[in-house]
C-alpha cells in the first residue's frame, strides 16, 4: 500500500528530519503496516491525537465508545486477520480501562500493541492528574511493556514492540509514552526489530526429538491429536491437514483451535474440554497415544488432571518451552513452530489409517446425537433452543461468515454446532472468559476483514457490558450482523446454580432492555424473534439487509449446555443431562 | 508426574542472568507471588559480562514448580537465561555484620577468641561501638549472632545469597556468542 505517509517514511529515512514524538510514533506505525488504530482520546495522549489529523490518509483511528472496546476490537482485527491490532488510551483511566483486553490478549496468545499516553516525565510518581503506573499494572499481564519518556526511544520501542507481539508465541505488547516525550522533537530514523538477544522467539528443531515423536506416532495404535490455537497462529492448517492424512489418526479441538481445518473432514472428531463432544472426551482416557499439537493443556480440556490419560503416551507440539510438562507430563515433546516441526515429522510417518478406531468414536458421537444433539437442534418445545440457531445459521451461511461470540452459553452452543469451513471464522473469548468481548470484538473483525460476513453472538448478559459500542458500530456503518440470545438469565452462572447449588438463582435472572428498540436508537434495524415460525425468516433477512442488523431471539430459559464434565471430574465422566429424570 | 515432584519440598538456588531494565525486577518477582512463593532471599549485580546482571535467589518449594518457574523466568523477554540448582550443586556465602557495644566486648576477654574460632574480623571500633563481619553459611552467621547475644548486639544485617555453580556449565559470554551466531538474521 502506497500511501502519502509510506512515501514520506522513505524520504525520512534518507535524511534525518526532525519530528516530534506524535509525529514519531504515528510514523513508526506506518512503518509497521498498521492501517487501524482503535482508541480513545484524552489529556495525556492528545499530542498524538493532534498529529493524527495529518495522517488521514494513511492511519484511520476508530473511536469507540469506551477504552475496552478499543482493545477487543484490536483483538479481533488481530485474530480475524492474523495482523498484530493497535489501540491507543490515554493516562490513568484510559488505560486501566484497557487491562481486561490486554489480559484476554495474553490468555489467547493475541498480538496487540497498546500505547498508553502518560503525564509528563516530570510528574511521574508525584500523583499527578490521571497518573497510573499503568506499566506496574499491566507487567503480569503482558508479553512486553516498556515507559518510553524521550522521543528519541520511540522508534525502537515501537519496533521492538511489534517484533515482539507477532513473533514466537504472540502476545499483548504495552508502550506508555509520557507527554513531553510526544512533544520533543528528534531526528527520525525507523529500524524494524528482528533481533533481542535474550528472547529467542523460535526454538531450532532438534532431530532427536523429531525422531522419538515419529517413532510414537509410528507405534501407536489408538492414537488420538488434540489441535490447538497453535496451529491457526502459525499458519499450520496445511501441515496439519497432510499430518492427519498421512496418519489417519482422529483429531478434536480445543476451544481456541476450532476453525482450523473444516468440521465435515472425516477425521474431524469435535471439540475437547468442559461442554466438548463426548467422543474425543471419553476417548483421551482409552487412546495409546495423545498428540497435542499447539495446545496447552487447559484445565478445561483437561478435566482432573490425575485422571487424563494416565493409560496414553503423550506428545506435545508447542512453540512456548514453558508449557511443556506444566500441566501433563509428556513421554516427548518437539519444542518448535508446528509450521515447520508437524512436516518435517510427518515426513518420517508411515501412511495409515485407524478406520477401526474411529468407528469406536462415531459410536459414542451417534449416542450424543440422540441424547443431547437432536435434541437441541430440533427441539419439541414452543421455544426456540439456543442451538437451533445455530442450525439455521448453518443453513443461511453454510459455513460462510466469521463468528464471533461473548461468553456463556451461547458460546459453548456456537461452538459446538456452527459450521466451521474456514480458518480464522471463530473469534471469541477462551482463557479469560471475558463477558463484553464479543460485540467489540466482532467490530474489530470487521475492519480486519471488510469484505467477510461477520455474525456477532452475544447472550442478554454480555450483549450489555459494551452494548455502548452500538455506536461504534452505526457511525462507522459497520454491517455486523449481531444476534442476542435472550434468555433473561445470566445463563451458565445459572446452569451451574441449578446443577451445583440446589437451583438457588442468586443473581442470575436479568432484565433487559427491549434490544432492537436501542439499535433504532442509533438507527440500526432490527427485530425481535419470539417463536420458532419466524426464525429462519428473519435470519435470512438479517443476511440480506445491507448493514448493521439486530436480531433478539427469545430462547429457553432454562437451557442448559451438555454434555458436560462437571469442574473436578475426569475428563471421561461426561454427564449427558438425562442421566437422572430432571427436575 | 510422580508424587515426589509435588511433595518434596527443598531448598533451590535460581540463577538468573538478565539484561539490565527498568521494572525486570517486579517481572521477576511477579512470577513468585502469581505462585503464592516466598522468596528466601535474593542479590542482584551486574555479572562478569558488562551490562549483564545476575540475580541469585533463594527459594523452597517442590521440584514441579521449581521447574515450570525457571521456564517461566526465562520467558520474560529481557531474561537471557535462568537455571536452578540444588544445594549440593553450589558453593555459596552470605555476609554478615554485627554491631556490639564496645564496652561489653571490653569488660571480657573473649573477642580475641569469638574472633579467632568464627573466622570473623573486626570492620570498626569506635569508644561506643564494634562492628564484627563474617562471612559464611546462614546457620554459620546466625551462630555467631546467638554467640554475641549476651553482649547485646545493637544491629545485625545479613546479605542475601551469592552463589557459583559446581557444575562445569558453559559461559554465558560463550552462550552469547552462540546466539548471535545461529539467530542473528542477515541483515
Amino acid at each position: 500500500m502506497e500511501t502519502l505517509a509510506m512515501e514520506k517514511l522513505k524520504e525520512l529515512n534518507q535524511k534525518t528530519t526532525r519530528v516530534s514524538g506524535s509525529e514519531a510514533l504515528l510514523l513508526s506505525l506506518i512503518a509497521e503496516q498498521v492501517t487501524t488504530i482503535f482508541g480513545y482520546p484524552g489529556g495525556a495522549i492528545m499530542p498524538v491525537y493532534d498529529k493524527l489529523m495529518d495522517f488521514k490518509d494513511s492511519l484511520k483511528h476508530i473511536l469507540t465508545r469506551h477504552e475496552q472496546g478499543a482493545v477487543h476490537a484490536a483483538q479481533g482485527f488481530a485474530r480475524v486477520s492474523g495482523r498484530t491490532g493497535v489501540c491507543f488510551a490515554t493516562s490513568g483511566p484510559g488505560a486501566t480501562n484497557l487491562i481486561t483486553g490486554i489480559a484476554d490478549a495474553y490468555m489467547d496468545s493475541t498480538p496487540i500493541v497498546c500505547i498508553t499516553g502518560q503525564v509528563g516525565s516530570h510528574l511521574i510518581g508525584s500523583d499527578a492528574f490521571q497518573e497510573t503506573d499503568v506499566v506496574g499494572i499491566s507487567m503480569p499481564i503482558t508479553k512486553w511493556n516498556y515507559q518510553v519518556t524521550r522521543a528519541e526511544e520511540i522508534p525502537e520501542a515501537i519496533a521492538k514492540a511489534f517484533y515482539i507481539a507477532k513473533s514466537g508465541r504472540p502476545g499483548p505488547v504495552l508502550i506508555d509514552i509520557t507527554k513531553d516525550a510526544m512533544l520533543q522533537e528528534m531526528d527520525f530514523v525507523y529500524k524494524p526489530c528482528n533481533y533481542i538477544r535474550s528472547y529467542i522467539p523460535v526454538p531450532l528443531m532438534k532431530e532427536e526429538q523429531l525422531n522419538r515423536a515419529a517413532e510414537l506416532i509410528n507405534e501407536a495404535k489408538k492414537p488420538l491429536a488434540l489441535i490447538g490455537q497453535g496451529v491457526i497462529l502459525a499458519g499450520a492448517e496445511k501441515e496439519v491437514l497432510a499430518f492427519l492424512e498421512k496418519t489417519g489418526v482422529p483429531a478434536a479441538f480445543t476451544l481456541l483451535g476450532l476453525s482450523a481445518i473444516p468440521n465435515d473432514h472425516p477425521q474431524h472428531m469435535g471439540m475437547l474440554g468442559m461442554h466438548g463432544h463426548a467422543a474425543p472426551n471419553i476417548k483421551t482416557n482409552d487412546c495409546d497415544l495423545l498428540i497435542g499439537i499447539g495446545m496447552r493443556f487447559d484445565d478445561r480440556v483437561t478435566g482432573k488432571v490425575s485422571k487424563y490419560a494416565k493409560q496414553a503416551k503423550i506428545i506435545h507440539f508447542e512453540l512456548d518451552k514453558a508449557e511443556i510438562n506444566k500441566i501433563v507430563k509428556v513421554d516427548a515433546y518437539v519444542n518448535g513452530n508446528v509450521k515447520e516441526t508437524l512436516p518435517a515429522v510427518t515426513a518420517k510417518l508411515i501412511k495409515n489409517s485407524h478406520k477401526e478406531w474411529i468407528d469406536e468414536f462415531k459410536i459414542i458421537r451417534e449416542d450424543e446425537e440422540k441424547r443431547v444433539i437432536k435434541k437441541e437442534l430440533y427441539p419439541e418445545g414452543n421455544k426456540i433452543s439456543m442451538g437451533e440457531v445455530f442450525r439455521v445459521i448453518n443453513e443461511a451461511v453454510n459455513g460462510e461468515a466469521v463468528l464471533v461470540t461473548d461468553v456463556g452459553q451461547h458460546q459453548m452452543m456456537a461452538s459446538r454446532y456452527f459450521n466451521f469451513k474456514n480458518t480464522r471464522s471463530w473469534i471469541t473469548s477462551g482463557g479469560l472468559g471475558t463477558m463484553g468481548f464479543g460485540l467489540p470484538a466482532a467490530m474489530g473483525a470487521q475492519f480486519g476483514a471488510p469484505e467477510k460476513t461477520i455474525i456477532s453472538v452475544s447472550g442478554d448478559g454480555g450483549f450489555q457490558m459494551t452494548m455502548q459500542e452500538l455506536g461504534t458500530i452505526a457511525y462507522n456503518r459497520l454491517p455486523i450482523k449481531m444476534i442476542i440470545l435472550n434468555n433473561n438469565f445470566l445463563g451458565m452462572v445459572r446452569q451451574w446454580q441449578e446443577l451445583f447449588f440446589d437451583e438457588r438463582y442468586s443473581s442470575t435472572p436479568i432484565s433487559s432492555p427491549d434490544f432492537p428498540v436501542l439499535a433504532s436508537a442509533y438507527g440500526i434495524p432490527g427485530e425481535m424473534v419470539k417463536g420458532r415460525n419466524d426464525l429462519k425468516a428473519a435470519i435470512q433477512r438479517m443476511i440480506q439487509t445491507p448493514g448493521a442488523y439486530l436480531l433478539e431471539i427469545k430462547v429457553v430459559n432454562k437451557g442448559n449446555v451438555f454434555p458436560m464434565i462437571p469442574q473436578g471430574a475426569a475428563v471421561n465422566e461426561v454427564l449427558f443431562g438425562d442421566e437422572k429424570p430432571s427436575k | 508426574m510422580s508424587n515426589q515432584e509435588f511433595t518434596n519440598y527443598q531448598e533451590y538456588t535460581l540463577t538468573i542472568f538478565s539484561e539490565n531494565s527498568i521494572g525486570l525486577l517486579n517481572r521477576i518477582t511477579i512470577n513468585f507471588t502469581k505462585r503464592k512463593l516466598n522468596i528466601e532471599s535474593l542479590t542482584v549485580s551486574e555479572s562478569a559480562i558488562k551490562g549483564v546482571f545476575k540475580f541469585t535467589i533463594v527459594i523452597i518449594c517442590n521440584h514441579h514448580t521449581v521447574e515450570n518457574l525457571v521456564k517461566q523466568l526465562e520467558k520474560q523477554i529481557d531474561v537471557i537465561r535462568a537455571f536452578y540448582l540444588t544445594q549440593d550443586e553450589i558453593l555459596h556465602q552470605e555476609i554478615a555484620m554485627y554491631k556490639i557495644e564496645t564496652n561489653a566486648l571490653l569488660e571480657t576477654n573473649e573477642i580475641e577468641h569469638i574472633i579467632r574460632t568464627y573466622n570473623a574480623r573486626i570492620l570498626e571500633m569506635t569508644k561506643e561501638y564494634t562492628v564484627i563481619e563474617k562471612t559464611g553459611h546462614k546457620a554459620e552467621t546466625q551462630e555467631l549472632f546467638e554467640k554475641l547475644k549476651p553482649y547485646g548486639v545493637l544491629q545485625f544485617v545479613r546479605s542475601g545469597r551469592v552463589a557459583i555453580t559446581r557444575l562445569k556449565q558453559e559461559l554465558l559470554s560463550s552462550y552469547l556468542e552462540k546466539l548471535e551466531k545461529q539467530h542473528r538474521p542477515a541483515v
